[in-house]
C-alpha cells in the first residue's frame, strides 16, 4: 500500500515552504526517523522525517521548489516489491502536477490547501508612502534592514535577546546579522528575560543603545517591571539626567494557536505608560521607518510587531534616508462615509471590511495610527469630523482598550460631529482559546467590522 | 558577629584615617539631619537611612577611581554623600525642592548623579542589580577599565533577578562588583527567618562568581576588600561578590516599630562595633589626632549639614510647569 508524504507544516504561522534539498532518491528504503529532507519555512530551516518506512517510490517536488503548499503531497512512499504504478489515484495525478516542476503547479495539487490569503501579498494601497522609488520587500525583511542599517551607522546599537546570534533568530529575524555584526552586536541571552532587560537598561544609561527582542511579548511579562520602572521612570525621576535610549521590540498579539499564554496583545498596556514611545507597524514600510525612528530615538521604544505579518509583503521606499515619524498616523484609504480606526494586523480586517463595505456603497476611510504613544489625534478627528462616523479595530480585550481611549478623545473633542457612537471592534474578553474555531471566534473579525460599520451608518 | 578586635598596627597613614572618619560622620550627621526634618514634616513619604553602614560606602568609594559608577537600592543618601554629590542637592531632593538633583521630583529613594556616576536611587528592590551589571555591560563593550559597583541587601538577595544577574556576569566577564549590604534585616524580616542559606556571597559560587565575606563596621577591612574586588574587575577577571556585614541603627524606614528586634541588640551594635567611634579610636590611640582636631572636624560636618538644611527649605519647590518636563527627552 502506497503512502504519500504530505508537506509539513513547521510552525505556527506557516502556510507554505521551500523545500530546499531532499536527503533521500526514488528507491532508496527509508526507516522511520529518518531525514527525507531539509524543509525552509518562514522560521528556520528544518530537517523533516520519516514517519512510516517503505521505499521512495516517487519525488514528487523537486528540490529547490519554493512555495509549497502545507498538506501537498510531496513524496510516495511504496512497500518492499510494490512500484509508483501501483500507488492510488491522487498521488498519480500529483505526479503528473508534479511533472512541469513548477511551484503553482505544485500548489494547484488536488489536496486541500489552507484558503488563499485574501490580502495580496504586493500591489496594496500604498498611498501612506512618499513618493519615490520602492521595493517589494516582507515585513521580517524590513525589520532586519531597519536593525542592519542602524547598526551600521552607530557603533552603539546592538542587539540582545534569546537565540538572536547563532540559532538566527526565533522569527527569523535577525538573520545574519551575528554574521554581519559579530557576538558583541548581537548578543545571546540565557532565558532570562527579567534579567537580560535589566542589564540592556542599565547599558542604556552607560551609552549604548540596546535593542532588545522578546521572542513574545508574552515573554515581557517578566521584564515589565525593567520597561516600566526602571526604562520609561528613569528620565523623569532623573529630572532630566538620566533618558532610556532602548528599543524593545518582538512579536505581540495572537499568532495562530498557540493558546492564552502566547497571545496576548499588549497595545493598550504599554500605551498607557508616559515616558515610554509605542510603535505598532501594520505594513514593511511601517516596520522599517518606524524601527529606524526607534532605534534614533533617545526614548524607551515599545515596538509591538504581529507575527502573522512577518512574512507579508508590501512595497518599501529604497530612499536610504526614509523613516517614519512617530505620531503620524496613515490614511491607507481615503473614505466619506465612516473612519475605521486601527493599527496591526487589526488594519487587514479594517481594509477588507472597506473593500466589501464599498460594494455596497459604503465609502469608508481607513486610518493606520502606526504609532499608540504618541497618537495623531489630529489624523483621526479631521476624518471624524469629514466622515461623522468612527468604527475602532484591534485585536487586544475590550476592557481598556485602544478604541475605548478613541472613542473617549473623539467624543470630548469631536461630540458635535458625531452622527453616531464610537463601536469597538475587539478580541473577546476571554483568555485565547486553542481551539480553532473557538480562537476564531475570540478575535475580530472582518465580518464583525461591516456589522460595525452598518451600525453605525444605520444600514 | 564577633566583638572587633583591638584596633590593630596599621601603615593607614593619618590622612586616610581622617578622610574615612570626615566622611562617615558627614553620611551620620547628615542622615540624623534628615530624620529631624522627616519629623518635622519636610520630607515626606518614604525616608530609609543609613546610619549604622557608613563605614560600607567609604570604604569601598576609596577604592574606586573616577569613571567608576555605582547604583544602589532606596537606601541611598549614604552612597550619594560618599560619591561626592552635594548634600545642599540631596538634602533638597528630599524635601522635594527644585534645588534637589533631581528637581525634587524622584524623592529619597530615586536620584540620580550623572557627573558622579551615580545612577540611582532604586524603589524595586533588587532592580538595580541587572542595571548595574548592564552599566558594566557597557564599559566593557565600550573598551575601558570601570567598574560598577552593584549595592543591594540581603532582602534583596532573595529576589530571582538577582541570580538571573549573576549568571549573565559571569558567562560574560562583567567588570560589576556586587555589594551585599547584609544589615541583617530586610525591613523586619532576618535573614535567618527568610533564607536557610545564610552565607549569600556564597551563593555567587554556583555561578562561578567568587566572593567573601568582609566586617561591613570596619572600612580599613572594607577598603582592603574593595581594592581586591577592584583588581579583579579591572584585570578583565569578571564580576565579584562582597557581602559586607553591617547594621543599620535606625528602623528600616521612619515608619518602623522595630518589634522584630530587641533595643539591647541594637545598643550592643552601637557601643561595640560603631565604625565612626572605630577610626575615631584609631587616630587617637596611635595618636594621629587630637581630641580637639577631631572636634574641629565635627564643627565643620555640622556646619556642612545645617548649611544643606538650610538649602533645602530655603529651595522652592519646583513650578508647577515641570510637572510636564522630564517625560520624554
Amino acid at each position: 500500500m502506497a503512502t504519500q508524504v504530505l508537506m509539513p507544516a513547521l510552525s505556527p504561522t506557516m502556510e507554505e515552504g521551500t523545500l530546499a534539498k531532499w536527503l533521500v532518491k526514488e528507491g532508496d528504503v527509508v526507516k522511520s526517523g529518518q531525514i527525507l529532507a531539509e524543509i525552509e519555512t518562514d522560521k528556520a530551516t528544518m530537517e523533516f522525517e520519516a514517519v512510516d518506512e517503505g521505499t521512495v517510490g516517487r519525488i514528487l517536488v523537486a528540490e529547490g521548489t519554493g512555495g509549497v503548499k502545507v498538506n501537498t503531497p510531496i513524496m510516495v512512499l511504496v512497500e518492499a516489491g510494490e512500484t509508483v504504478t501501483d500507488t492510488p489515484k491522487a498521488a498519480v495525478v500529483a505526479v503528473a502536477a508534479s511533472a512541469g516542476e513548477a511551484p503553482a503547479s505544485v500548489a494547484a495539487a488536488p489536496v486541500a490547501a489552507p484558503p488563499a490569503p485574501v490580502v495580496a501579498a504586493a500591489g496594496w494601497p500604498h498611498s501612506d508612502l512618499p513618493e519615490g522609488p520602492t521595493k517589494t520587500m516582507t515585513v521580517r525583511e524590513a525589520l532586519r534592514e531597519a536593525m542592519a542599517e542602524e547598526m551600521r551607522a552607530d557603533p552603539t546599537v546592538f542587539l540582545i535577546g534569546e537565540e538572536v546570534g547563532e540559532y538566527q533568530g526565533a522569527y527569523k529575524i535577525s538573520q545574519g546579522l551575528l554574521e554581519e555584526f559579530g557576538p558583541r552586536r548581537v548578543v545571546d541571552t540565557p532565558i532570562t528575560e527579567m534579567g537580560f532587560t535589566g542589564i540592556a537598561t542599565g547599558a542604556s544609561w552607560g551609552g549604548l543603545r540596546p535593542i532588545v527582542e522578546f521572542m513574545t511579548f508574552n515573554f515581557a511579562m517578566q521584564a515589565i517591571d525593567h520597561i516600566v520602572n526602571s526604562a520609561a521612570k528613569t528620565l523623569y525621576m532623573s529630572g532630566g539626567q538620566m533618558g532610556s535610549p532602548i528599543v524593545f521590540r518582538g512579536p505581540n498579539g495572537a499568532a495562530a494557536r498557540v493558546g492564552a499564554q502566547h497571545s496576548h496583545d499588549y497595545a493598550a498596556w504599554y500605551a498607557a505608560i508616559p515616558g515610554l514611545r509605542v510603535c505598532m507597524p501594520y505594513s514593511a514600510a511601517d516596520a522599517k521607518g518606524l524601527l529606524k525612528t526607534a532605534i534614533r530615538d533617545p526614548n524607551p521604544v515599545v515596538f509591538l510587531e504581529n507575527e502573522i505579518l512577518y512574512g507579508r509583503s508590501f512595497e518599501v521606499p529604497t530612499d536610504p534616508g526614509f523613516a517614519i515619524p512617530f505620531g503620524k498616523a496613515s490614511i491607507l484609504r481615503p473614505g466619506t462615509d465612516v473612519t475605521i480606526v486601527s493599527f496591526s494586523i487589526g488594519l487587514t480586517y479594517a481594509l477588507q471590511a472597506a473593500e466589501e463595505l464599498a460594494k455596497e456603497g459604503i465609502s469608508a476611510e481607513v486610518i493606520n495610527l502606526r504609532t499608540l504613544r504618541p497618537i495623531d489625534y489630529d489624523t483621526v478627528l479631521a476624518s471624524v469630523q469629514k466622515t461623522n462616523r468612527c468604527v475602532t479595530v484591534e485585536e487586544g480585550f475590550p476592557v481598556g482598550a485602544i478604541g475605548n481611549h478613541i472613542g473617549a478623545v473623539i467624543m470630548q473633542r469631536a461630540f458635535d460631529h458625531l452622527d453616531a457612537p464610537v463601536v469597538n471592534c475587539t478580541g473577546k474578553d476571554v483568555p485565547m482559546p486553542y481551539a480553532a474555531n473557538l480562537e476564531k471566534l475570540a478575535l475580530t473579525t472582518t465580518a464583525e467590522v461591516i456589522a460595525a460599520v452598518k451600525s453605525v451608518c444605520y444600514r | 558577629m564577633a566583638a572587633r578586635k583591638p584596633a590593630e598596627k596599621s601603615n593607614v597613614s593619618r590622612d586616610e584615617l581622617l578622610k574615612y572618619y570626615r566622611e562617615m560622620l558627614l553620611i551620620r550627621r547628615f542622615e540624623e539631619k534628615a530624620g529631624q526634618l522627616y519629623g518635622m514634616g519636610l520630607i515626606g513619604g518614604f525616608c530609609h537611612l543609613y546610619i549604622g553602614q557608613e563605614a560600607v560606602v567609604v570604604g569601598l568609594e576609596a577604592s574606586a577611581k573616577e569613571g567608576d559608577k555605582r547604583i544602589t537600592s532606596y537606601r541611598d543618601h549614604g552612597h550619594m554623600l560618599a560619591c561626592g554629590m552635594d548634600p545642599k542637592g540631596v538634602m533638597a531632593e528630599l524635601t522635594g525642592r527644585i534645588g534637589g538633583y533631581s528637581k525634587g521630583k524622584g524623592g529619597s529613594m530615586h536620584m540620580f548623579s550623572k557627573e558622579k556616576h551615580f545612577y540611582g536611587g532604586h524603589g524595586i528592590v533588587g532592580a538595580q542589580v541587572p542595571l548595574g551589571a548592564g552599566l558594566a555591560f557597557a564599559d566593557k563593550y565600550l573598551g575601558n577599565d570601570n567598574v560598577t559597583f552593584t549595592y543591594f541587601g540581603d532582602g534583596a538577595s532573595n529576589q530571582g533577578q538577582v541570580y538571573e544577574t549573576y549568571n549573565m556576569a559571569e558567562i560574560w566577564d562583567l567588570p560589576v562588583i556586587f555589594v551585599i549590604e547584609n544589615n541583617q534585616y530586610a525591613m523586619g524580616t532576618s535573614v535567618k527567618r527568610s533564607t536557610k542559606s545564610t552565607t549569600l556571597y556564597g551563593r555567587g559560587l554556583a555561578y562561578g562568581i567568587p566572593g567573601e565575606q568582609v566586617d561591613g563596621m570596619d572600612v580599613l577591612a572594607v577598603k582592603a576588600a574593595g581594592d581586591k574586588a577592584v583588581a579583579h574587575c579591572r584585570a578583565g577577571k569578571g564580576p565579584y561578590i562582597l557581602e559586607m556585614m553591617t547594621y543599620r541603627y535606625r528602623g528600616h524606614s521612619m515608619s518602623d516599630p522595630a518589634k522584630y528586634r530587641t533595643r539591647e541588640e541594637v545598643e550592643k551594635m552601637r557601643s561595640e562595633k560603631d565604625a565612626i567611634d572605630h577610626v575615631r579610636d584609631m587616630l587617637l590611640q596611635a595618636g594621629l589626632a587630637t581630641d580637639d582636631e577631631l572636634k574641629a572636624i565635627d564643627k565643620d560636618i555640622k556646619a556642612i549639614v545645617n548649611e544643606s538644611a538650610e538649602f533645602a527649605k530655603e529651595s522652592p519647590e519646583p513650578p508647577l510647569s515641570e510637572l510636564w518636563t522630564d517625560i520624554y527627552a
